[in-house]
């Protein structure tokens, strides 16, 4: 796929200095929040953090890490990005994989019924007050079952599943396998570069998702942790958290602020370079055939 | 129901509907979940579109409600003698319009630099960084840049008032939100929007690139004679999704990055109608503002693909 230039080695180099640059003002900024997060209270104040913390001090972790109401919203976000995450894996598969098969009857029909809800949603409101109807406000499950199959990913998956050779699936059929144990057994495992990448949008986009918590959920217990994060960010109820946290010094919320903002970035930090791997290779797929 | 036109598959022809049944009922069943969704998440919620014609009531169906004046655009004009969704529709056009002129070329140009490197565990890492803001939450992003650029703590204005300058108020001034609002948007997505053009990057035959060099052209005019048509169908694709899209917002970008100071040019359609309709109660002004916003997206893609389909490009459909 390399394709020899003959403009030659310095123009090379010169692409490669403003990726440099790009990727610096992509990386600038967590470094920063990092840098001043594990920084001093003084140093702060003074406008001494750039990139490198002084006076480092792990105060504001150990104030995130004691206080019992980030631990449970933490666990409490990993709960709802896990089973939400396999529900709609679960949910995307089952509804890519029979319309693959030309010989579905009324496929045609299937295929308008999801398309038109690509083009057209009804709007906030009409979903606010179904979600109200079904009496699920309020309540952890309206945090999983209202967004648990996005059309584009399964747009994605289904292209996925027509790239693998009919021949596979129909030797299976000759030899007499079920149409769902050809799924478990040979479109399953062969997916697997498909499955993660989408799990990886799933589990990221519930992770990363405040909106229907908001207008959804109003118990704070029920809150996921963006939306928590959301409201320390804004100060709102900060009498409270400043009682509880002793907010007193106007340096110690800045760092604490960055601390529960590093706080709850860390995880999609942590799992997402092992899948980039498959991602790219996933999204080219949904990109190319779309 | 009719058969499918190919059927290639064995011994499908001629079924009666009960062998057919037999045959493929688990590819029904499953199915079935799907399709329920869709049906209860997706299709319900249009019933209720309705409200935005018929006075809202808790008590009655939307079936029993009441019209509303004016033959049941009461809301409609009622939305649009209201200043603060004239604001809300200004802005959302004046924000979605910068964001296109500004974040709809840097992904394509960046994805031509990435495209340039030639070695590629570089080009890899540079990837691998670039696409990392796609995955932040907004509320994430928030955070950082009210740490990035506090006046007088935050990085860039220490920076600013080391070289001289005054420090700028980059979230509490309608004019400098506006564009941090666009900085961080690109900033958030161009890695990763990337991603599409060097699919079709990707997909350009490699025999034009060496012919071309034969012929002794040079970087650029490769660039610009091969990859740039190259690509032309899928920048013209996602012109016109981005051109739909003209009046959508999504919600949790804006709304993060909001405060009270910049109001006047920071609401939304989205955030209005959250503000009017969940926290104001007023479902059937708010559910109007949707069903328009709604309506001219569709004219908008529409539209947008019918020129592009005059002009000789493919369009999406």
């Amino acid at each position: 796929m390399k394709i020899k230039s003959t403009t030659g080695k310095i123009g090379d180099w010169v692409f490669v200095i403003i990726c440099v640059l790009i990727s610096l003002i992509c990386i600038l900024p967590m470094i920063n929040l990092l840098a001043r997060s594990l920084s001093g209270t003084d140093y702060l104040v003074r406008h001494e953090i750039y990139l490198i913390p002084k006076g480092i001090n792990f105060g504001a972790y150990s104030t995130v890490l004691s206080d019992p109401k980030y631990i449970r919203a933490f666990f409490y976000t990993v709960a709802l990005t896990v089973i939400s995450t396999v529900v709609s894996l679960f949910m995307t598969t089952i509804c890519a994989y029979p319309l693959i098969f030309p010989q579905l009857r009324g496929r045609n029909i299937f295929n308008i019924i999801i398309t038109i809800t690509m083009f057209f949603n009804a709007g906030t409101i009409p979903n606010y007050l179904l979600i109200q109807k079904l009496g699920m406000l309020d309540k952890p499950i309206v945090l999983i079952l209202p967004y648990c199959l996005s059309i584009y990913n399964m747009i994605i998956m289904r292209s996925f599943f027509y790239g693998i050779p009919d021949s596979l699936r129909e030797s299976a059929e000759m030899d007499g396998a079920s149409f769902l144990r050809i799924l478990w057994s040979i479109y399953v495992p062969l997916s697997k570069p498909v499955m993660a990448t989408l799990a990886l949008f799933y589990a990221v986009g519930r992770w990363n998702g405040y909106s229907d918590a908001l207008m959804y959920v109003k118990k704070p217990q029920y809150y996921p942790l963006q939306l928590l994060l959301y409201n320390i960010l804004n100060n709102i109820n900060s009498v409270e958290v400043a009682t509880q946290e002793g907010f007193s010094a106007p340096g110690l919320s800045e760092s604490l602020k960055a601390a529960i903002v590093m706080f709850s970035t860390i995880p999609i930090l942590c799992i997402y370079p092992f899948l980039q791997k498959y991602f790219i290779h996933g999204v080219m797929v949904g990109a190319v055939k779309e | 129901m009719k058969t499918s036109k190919t059927t290639p598959a064995p011994a499908v022809r001629k079924q009666s509907f009960g062998s057919y049944i037999k045959r493929y009922w688990q590819l029904y069943l499953l199915l079935f979940l799907p399709m329920l969704y869709l049906l209860v998440f997706k299709y319900i919620p249009m019933i209720y579109v309705q409200i935005a014609f018929k006075k809202y009531s808790i008590v009655q169906s939307v079936w029993e409600m009441p019209l509303a004046k004016n033959h049941g655009m009461q809301y409609f004009i009622q939305a649009f003698s209201n200043p603060d969704f004239i604001r809300a529709l200004r802005n959302t056009i004046v924000l979605n319009l910068l964001d296109l002129v500004v974040g709809f070329p840097i992904p394509i140009i960046f994805a031509l630099i990435l495209n340039e490197l030639v070695f590629t565990k570089f080009k890899k890492a540079v990837q691998t960084i670039t696409y990392m803001p796609h995955f932040l939450s907004w509320v994430i992003i928030y955070g950082i840049a009210l740490q990035l650029f506090a006046p007088s703590t935050g990085l860039v204005n220490m920076v600013i008032t080391k070289l001289g300058g005054e420090a700028v108020p980059f979230l509490n001034d309608t004019g400098h939100w506006v564009w941090t609002y666009i900085f961080l948007g690109v900033w958030q997505s161009f890695g990763w929007n990337s991603i599409v053009y060097l699919a079709a990057i990707a997909g350009i035959n490699s025999e034009l690139y060496e012919a071309a060099s034969v012929d002794g052209a040079g970087r650029f005019q490769k660039m610009w004679h091969i990859t740039l048509p190259g690509i032309k169908p899928t920048i013209v694709i996602l012109l016109i999704m981005a051109i739909g899209n003209i009046l959508g917002s999504g919600f949790d970008r804006p709304f993060a990055l909001q405060n009270n100071l910049v109001m006047s040019w920071a609401e939304v359609l989205s955030t209005y109608i959250y503000r009017y309709g969940i926290k104001g109660l007023q479902f059937s002004l708010t559910t109007a503002v949707g069903l328009f916003q709604s309506i001219v997206g569709v004219i908008f893609l529409l539209g947008a693909n019918y020129l592009s389909r005059k002009l000789g490009e493919r369009g999406l459909w």
